[in-house]
């Protein structure tokens, strides 16, 4: 069995839209992957996240979790076991008063044992950084905490993916950055798959592969250096690439010496020092 | 219109065992046609902040002075005050709940009892001003229109006002990066064809460097400094040890001059780091 979300041809219409959201996709998200999504407002980033986990299911072509397909309604509960979603407002995704209570809400859903749910409420708390935390009201946490135990919720739930939809875009600095560490944590400690769908290029470049959306199609795939150093076609979009990665670009166009694919601060440094 | 805070401090449940001090001793004097900053920490007491600056929250102590007036006084009337000092919120679009985009932008200046040709007038300008195309979007519903456009119908709402002041409290959350920059277009825009005084919320330092003449730091209830954006961007260790972040490419600067580099750190925008860097460059012949 394919350790794998495949999209295979997959298109997708709204039922009130004339136009098509989704325009053949062909995607293969590999187990262990940390791959961001990302696209102008509208270009189907989020339709396509619903299809991962069966959320949606495609018009035309097929979207397979570990060889599961979606189309099959007997498979559903399954694959949204297997791929967990976290959404773009805390808020709404809150159930319960205490928050140990709102992270055993899935596996309670699952029938899991009183006893397992127990460690896995506790054992989630821990990768997300919040034991101390088990017993407050969701709603006195900041918008950083309340996103990380959304996301404690899901992994109580044992999900091999987990797909987040704008996590951060609700989000202070400081609330943005604890998601993100924490995203990168499920991603290299636990070995939990990531699809992050985000408008932050600072988090895109974090990633192990970057996927670029338009108009409903992908219209760019590749490593952060490969797709960053494509500044022209980015903006072309409408999208952003970082100041560093800007100014690399355009120094470059001036003449200067400086690598056109520049993502960080430390490299940018490295890279000018022995021209200043 | 000059606004003037004097010595305001503002508690939350005063008396109870839930008080909290909110605002301690806030100075700010806000002069006509000048587009601020306001950067802060979540819970710096930002937001308590602006809704005192139309009313909206009374302060415990301290006053707050607009065009010479305490508005805060008995006899003074807030509904003009609020027209005069726009306030947009976090999201605004939440608040949309006419059937048109005109009737809905209509609302503010129908409750101010202006003659009808009068507000279809506002309403067109306004729009206009916001970059949208008045025929076009007037007749459709508001809740049809895609997150950039909604919240521009939402701002245009307060613009049709015409207030003297406009606050915006992170209007660019949550929108794509193209739709962040119409917004900002359109407030810069604004700016120079109304000669309005302009306060900018925003956790983007990016943005607040690429926009505005001053920038007023908020932490713990406390205004802890002010400035033009490069003296406030100047002090990275004070900035950071309060949780805010300067602009990356100022980050950068700063770090090539750790390293010995003879280059300006006073550099708010990519533009501003290419002539420098450049110049430096020529200077040992690299360019």
């Amino acid at each position: 069995m394919a350790a794998e979300i495949l999209a295979e041809s997959v298109y997708y219409q709204y039922s009130q839209a004339k136009d098509l959201a989704l325009k053949d996709i062909n995607l293969r998200i590999q187990k262990g992957e940390f791959v961001a999504i990302i696209g102008p407002n509208g270009s189907g980033k989020s339709t396509l996240a619903k299809l991962f986990n069966g959320l949606f299911i495609p018009a035309k072509g097929s979207v397979r979790v570990d060889g599961l397909d979606t189309r099959d309604r007997e498979n559903i509960w399954k694959i949204r076991q297997k791929a967990g979603m976290v959404f773009q407002n805390p808020d709404n995704q809150i159930v319960a008063t205490v928050v140990e209570e709102d992270v055993a809400f899935g596996p309670e859903n699952l029938g899991v044992p009183p006893e397992e749910i127990k460690k896995r409420v506790y054992e989630a708390l821990k990768i997300v950084e919040l034991t101390d935390f088990d017993q407050k009201a969701p709603h006195l946490l900041s918008g950083g905490q309340k996103q990380r135990v959304a996301i404690a919720g899901v992994i109580a739930m044992k999900p091999d993916y987990i797909i987040l939809d704008e996590p951060t875009a609700m989000l202070d600095p400081v609330g943005r950055r604890e998601v993100i560490n924490t995203v990168k944590r499920l991603n290299r400690e636990e070995g939990k798959t990531i699809v992050l769908i985000t408008h932050f290029m600072e988090e895109a470049v974090q990633a192990d592969r970057v996927i670029v959306m338009n108009r409903g199609r992908v219209v760019m795939e590749g490593t952060p250096r490969e797709i960053f150093s494509r500044v022209e076609e980015l903006k072309e979009i409408g999208l952003d690439v970082p100041q560093v990665t800007e100014l690399a670009h355009r120094l470059k166009g001036r003449g200067l010496e400086v690598r056109g694919d520049i993502l960080t601060i430390d490299e940018m440094v490295e890279c000018l020092c022995p021209l200043l | 219109m000059p606004i003037v805070v004097k010595n305001l401090t503002h508690i939350y449940m005063p008396g109870t065992p839930f008080q909290s001090v909110a605002l301690q001793d806030v100075n700010w004097t806000i002069e006509d046609g000048e587009f601020w900053g306001l950067i802060g920490h979540t819970g710096s007491g930002k937001s308590t902040l602006i809704q005192h600056l139309n009313g909206l929250l009374k302060p415990t102590s301290g006053e707050v002075i607009i065009d010479g007036v305490n508005i805060n006084e008995r006899g003074v009337n807030l509904r003009e005050i609020r027209q005069k000092v726009g306030l947009v919120f976090q999201y605004p679009e939440h608040q949309l709940f006419e059937e048109t985009v005109e009737k809905d932008v209509a609302f503010g200046p129908k409750n101010m009892d202006l003659p009808e040709e009068e507000i279809g007038r506002r309403v067109r300008e306004a729009l206009e001003l916001v970059g949208l195309n008045y025929s076009e979007i007037k007749d459709r519903s508001p809740f049809e229109l895609s997150g950039g456009q909604m919240r521009r119908v939402a701002i245009a709402g307060v613009l049709a006002m015409k207030p003297k002041v406009l606050i915006l409290d992170e209007p660019t959350v949550g929108l794509d990066p193209r739709g962040r920059d119409e917004i900002l277009r359109e407030i810069v825009r604004l700016r120079e064809r109304q000669n309005i005084t302009v306060i900018l919320v925003s956790h983007s330092m990016e943005d607040i460097a690429k926009l505005v003449d001053k920038i007023a730091v908020m932490h713990r209830g406390r205004m802890v400094d002010s400035g033009t954006p490069r003296e406030i961007f100047r002090n990275y260790e004070g900035l950071s040890s309060i949780g805010l972040d300067i602009p990356q490419i100022t980050h950068l600067m700063l770090r090539l001059k750790h390293q010995g580099k003879d280059v300006s750190t006073e550099v708010l925008t990519v533009e501003e780091a290419e002539a420098e860097i450049l110049r430096a460059a020529r200077r040992k012949g690299r360019a």
